[in-house]
């Protein structure tokens, strides 16, 4: 009995093996099935992505996955979050443990062109920057000759850390953790005398230690890094609606289209407004979602400016300026392709 | 009648066929198993436009590394990272499994004591640490001790030679001249000679009966021969001593926070289990042997070392063994505060820089069953050695 | 002859050296110079130790208020362990559903109590319904989705709760397989035999991040596109097979002291062998290898918190996160030493618990 049972369970298994793999690669599909996104963020970076005490999520990456949910779903909260290390995360979105990741990831070609993945667009524009104590009294990164750097495992910073030091012919030490939190509380500790990472994130770093006005953030940014948000190469249809859930962010900042006037606009003759809206069009349809995506977007978790200054702008504890990701028509490059 | 029930017995109760059949089964169904997961993951690393290849090992690998054995920088290749990571595993392994057998066998005779004080502490001692997670006790050791450690410029400052602070355990570092192999030669010349002397001092008591003071001679001997030497060469030893320059300490050596709270977690940890294998040994020979030993006249501590530890060994032998498997495995916790091990170097920065998640955990798995086996073989080996002594 | 005692003169007590406070520091602190030394030393260093201590999480420590304000000054912060206290117990499990997790393990004592009870009947039937039916009821109750519990994803469980969740799961999956194991590399099967060697050979040479590493990020490679297992459970199931293959050395132990003449018995009175292993050797294996079994059990409840490194919330989860907390910053010795307390009364129990087994079922093998 045991045996035709255990038969029975595998030959189960193996058919179901089949008939799932026919589907492959059809991740909207999977997703609408099981009626939510399943989403790979930072386990904890202030502004980007941070659980607070009731368990609920913020940040500007997780409106990334807020948005793409509110696309698919129009409801913004059918996400669940993978709160992932930077050395998980490539690993779980080449697995399909998650559908996107969007965990402040740079953009590189060794990562868009070798593991699998592909990067759907820039959500933030930034480089990596260095965090000192005023007590130390440095105030270029040139100075840095002998010191000792906390930083995060397995990410772009560690090789272009290297690289700088190296083309300056200075010697440094490098503490290596596998969380920001670590990193950050090592550095407030003393372990280091810098702290290096993404600009953005000493800044949010920074808001994590015991006096955050004792440590200042060095002028240098010794590196480009476009952080995005990625999805598995082998599906097209999914990688288009990602991108495109990004470019209408920028593009209802653009117009003019808040969480607040949204439904007001609906109104507008304005065409461009009446595309990004569903008002006119069958947008929608062409990435496989109804035609009030974009309209969802923006009334549950708003433009990308709103999102910006909610999560680490000025309405922030970050404060951090738009700067290069402010909208190319105000001096920033963060520019959407139209809709049409 | 007993041949007539063979004869009858139908052909599924035949005990061989059965058994035939049954492992038969176990290998379709293991086999299917393994086919069923090698398949899936071929069709979706294909799906999913990964490869695996080993091509990366040459590349560069680009990131520095904060403690290696072997020379390492960020030009090197990812091989060599690998091999940093692998000899830090090793290191950490092979010094931690050295002082947790050494405490926990202190602790484990100091349990035994007849001094009330004493047995009781290093109950304590037992209880505490065994019954606390290690991940637990190695966060308390980095974050709540070690960065409670005085910052670079306050360091604790021993006698101008040694400094303690949050970056490390700073001490002078020798810095041997050519000459000093003189040394170091006569130093083995030294073991090799009171080797000889114990043989020889063996073959005589048990020919004539006259004890010769072997451990003392051979101390000596140990000692006093590279130390003349040391000075025939003109002292051919130099030392660095640390000290404050720019951003740290410059010179001699250091052991870093990350090192340091891993090996006292993990001496620790082991050591309270140790404590109670080793307990448990000397408890497990019979009352009698060290009775009978007493009335022989030998002095305590010769009771312990020639009657007792000699018999308690057989039987701590096999769970020391699992120990030093656990203190070993348990290393790879080293991810969790920074320290560059096997799992944080190679399945970790270099996993996440080259993406090759299936070879890199399978290698790094491999490489863990290895060690793990090839000290199983060789504490098997000492087992059966120790185990020769029963007659 | 009147020097001549007519009566037995009364005992002389002993001296005064020997017996009360000073007989008992003599014999046990002072009897030999280098045990006064010992006790010197180790007086000090106690001296040393405990005082500071003593004063630092005791005398100088601040109990009440509200914010990191009320812990101005040295002494332990044990406000901030007051704060923290719902989520050190139910990690993100929402307050308003607390009362299902409390329900849940309050079903559970009385199943324990009962089944500590000497000579009641029933037994194997409560033991049963604890081991196959409460944890399906303890799962719809914890999870939701049904009779009108609002649903609570496994991702919002967390501390103490998904501590005691993560360490019966795995031994209540580890014990079975462990023995069909070690039955397994007992047979007389080689192929049976090799396959249990090499399972257990390989989990117990690796160590359990890796093992849970996998679980967490690599498992959907190896599983068919769109089978998904909630990411608790595969950490359950890894948990469970690492510490399957310890079990399975321990009851291996067992059966090896279990003389052949039971087996050769128990055959010769017609059994099966599966009779004869259910009703003549494993009963005799398991009562031997019950020692070890805890010890396995608290190995294995220490290593839940390993779990931490795959991003799951568990008891010392809870804990790192709230000392990351910018509000709380600097009181992690408050935070390690609550949570260690917690792990400490946990194992500690169980290895009293083990003991007081050890003795109850040392019957028959007495000499």
């Amino acid at each position: 009995m045991k045996i035709i049972k255990i038969l029975a369970a595998s030959a189960a298994i193996a058919s179901l093996s089949m008939a799932a793999n026919a589907h492959a690669g059809k991740t909207l599909d999977a997703v609408k099935a099981k009626g939510y996104v399943q989403c790979g963020v930072n386990t904890g970076l202030p502004g980007f992505s941070s659980v607070n005490s009731q368990g609920k999520w913020t940040g500007l990456d997780v409106d990334v996955c807020r948005a793409i949910a509110a696309a698919v779903f129009g409801d913004a909260s059918k996400v669940h979050y993978t709160p992932l290390t930077a050395k998980e995360r490539f690993t779980a979105l080449q697995s399909g443990e998650i559908d996107v990741l969007s965990r402040n990831t740079t953009w590189t070609m060794t990562r868009d062109t070798s593991l699998g993945l592909s990067f759907t667009g820039v959500n933030y524009y930034d480089g990596q920057g260095f965090l000192v104590k005023k007590s130390l009294g440095v105030n270029s990164a040139k100075q840095l000759n002998g010191a000792t750097f906390c930083i995060q495992a397995g990410t772009t910073t560690e090789l272009n850390l290297a690289d700088y030091m190296r083309s300056h012919h200075m010697k440094y030490q490098a503490v290596t953790f596998d969380t920001s939190d670590a990193t950050a509380k090592a550095f407030d500790n003393g372990r280091c005398d810098v702290l290096t990472s993404d600009q953005s994130q000493l800044y949010a770093l920074r808001t994590q230690l015991k006096n955050p006005a004792s440590a200042v953030v060095l002028p240098e940014v010794i590196s480009k890094e476009p952080l995005g948000p990625v999805v598995r190469s082998n599906d097209i249809e999914w990688f288009n609606l990602v991108k495109w859930v990004g470019f209408a962010m920028k593009n209802a900042e653009w117009l003019g289209v808040t969480s607040k006037n949204v439904a007001e606009m609906k109104k507008s003759s304005n065409p461009n407004i009446q595309r990004l809206l569903g008002v006119s069009g069958d947008f929608g349809k062409m990435i496989g979602v109804s035609n009030d995506w974009a309209y969802n977007i923006v009334a549950q978790v708003g433009n990308y400016g709103e999102s910006f200054e909610r999560n680490v702008g000025m309405d922030s504890p970050l404060k951090i300026k738009r700067g290069l990701n402010a909208l190319w028509t105000q001096g920033g490059i963060q520019y959407a392709p139209p809709i049409r | 009648m007993a041949d007539g029930v063979t004869d009858k017995t139908p052909w599924w109760l035949n005990q061989r066929l059965r058994g035939f059949f049954a492992q038969a089964l176990v290998i379709a169904v293991t086999a299917g198993f393994l086919a069923f997961l090698a398949y899936n993951t071929q069709v979706n690393m294909q799906a999913r436009g990964i490869t695996n290849s080993l091509d990366f090992f040459s590349q560069e690998a680009g990131f520095g590394i904060i403690q290696s054995l072997i020379p390492y920088s960020p030009t090197s290749t990812y091989a060599q990272a690998f091999l940093v990571g692998l000899t830090n595993t090793l290191f950490i392994s092979a010094v931690g499994i050295v002082l947790a057998t050494l405490l926990g066998l202190l602790v484990g005779i100091a349990r035994l004591s007849s001094n009330w004080l004493v047995s009781r502490l290093a109950g304590a001692y037992v209880e505490i640490f065994r019954n606390t997670p290690l991940l637990l006790q190695i966060f308390f050791f980095y974050f709540a001790v070690m960065q409670a450690l005085p910052a670079v410029r306050q360091s604790l400052d021993v006698g101008g030679l040694m400094f303690v602070n949050n970056r490390g355990v700073y001490l002078p570092r020798p810095v041997p001249e050519p000459a000093f192999w003189a040394v170091v030669g006569a130093l083995f010349i030294a073991i090799a000679a009171s080797l000889w002397l114990a043989r020889w001092a063996r073959r005589r008591q048990e020919a004539t009966g006259q004890p010769f003071p072997v451990f003392w001679s051979g101390a000596a001997l140990v000692i006093v021969l590279p130390l003349v030497v040391y000075f025939i060469v003109g002292q051919p030893l130099r030392w660095s001593v640390p000290h404050l320059a720019g951003f740290n300490f410059r010179g001699g050596m250091v052991a870093i926070p990350e090192f340091t709270a891993l090996l006292l977690a993990l001496t620790i940890y082991t050591a309270a289990s140790i404590a109670e294998i080793v307990r448990s040994g000397i408890q497990a020979v019979s009352h009698g042997q060290t009775e009978a030993a007493l009335s022989l006249g030998l002095p305590q501590w010769r009771v312990l070392q020639l009657v007792v530890l000699p018999q308690a060994l057989r039987v701590i032998i096999p769970p020391m063994t699992s120990q030093y498997l656990n203190l070993t495995k348990n290393s790879s916790l080293a991810t969790a505060v920074g320290y560059p091990d096997l799992v944080s170097v190679f399945a970790g920065t270099t996993l996440n820089q080259t993406g090759q998640a299936v070879v890199i955990i399978g290698i790094t798995m491999g490489v863990y069953l290895t060690i793990s086996l090839s000290i199983s073989l060789l504490m098997n080996l000492y087992n059966k050695r120790v185990r020769l002594v029963e007659r | 002859m009147a020097y001549v005692l007519k009566e037995r003169h009364p005992d002389l007590p002993p001296p005064r050296s020997e017996v009360g406070v000073l007989g008992w520091l003599r014999r046990n602190l002072f009897s030999t110079w280098y045990n006064t030394l010992f006790t010197l030393v180790t007086a000090y260093l106690l001296w040393l130790a405990l005082p500071p201590f003593f004063e630092w999480a005791v005398l100088h420590a601040h109990y009440a208020g509200e914010g990191r304000q009320a812990c101005a000054g040295g002494g332990a912060c044990w406000v901030f362990i007051g704060d923290r206290l719902p989520q050190f117990f139910y990690g993100f499990y929402p307050a308003a559903e607390r009362w299902r997790v409390d329900l849940g393990f309050a079903l559970f004592v009385p199943l324990i109590a009962y089944l500590h009870l000497p000579r009641v009947r029933f037994k194997l039937w409560v033991g049963a319904f604890t081991l196959f039916v409460y944890p399906v009821i303890a799962y719809y109750l914890f999870a939701g989705g049904v009779f009108g519990l609002p649903a609570v994803p496994t991702s919002q469980w967390g501390g103490l709760m998904l501590t005691l969740i993560l360490a019966f799961t795995g031994i209540v999956g580890a014990l079975p397989l462990g023995v069909l194991l070690a039955l397994g590399r007992r047979s007389s099967l080689p192929v049976l035999r090799s396959v249990s060697v090499a399972f257990i050979e390989l989990w117990r040479g690796v160590p359990l991040i890796t093992v849970l590493f996998m679980s967490s990020v690599l498992l959907p490679l190896f599983l068919p596109t769109g089978v998904e297992i909630d990411k608790l459970l595969r950490a359950l199931i890894a948990i469970a097979l690492f510490q399957a293959a310890y079990i399975a050395e321990v009851v291996r132990g067992g059966l090896q002291a279990i003389p052949k003449g039971q087996f050769e018995a128990a055959q010769a009175l017609g059994l099966t062998y599966p009779q004869s292993m259910a009703l003549v050797i494993m009963p005799q294996a398991l009562k031997i290898a019950i020692p070890g079994i805890i010890v396995t059990f608290i190995e294995l409840f220490k290593d839940t918190s390993l779990v931490v490194i795959i991003g799951l919330m568990d008891l010392l989860g809870i804990t790192q996160a709230a000392l990351n907390d910018p509000k709380w910053l600097g009181f992690a010795a408050e935070g390690y030493l609550f949570a260690g307390l917690i792990y400490w009364i946990f194992c500690f129990g169980l290895s009293r618990y083990g003991l007081y087994l050890e003795r109850r079922f040392h019957t028959g093998h007495r000499r």
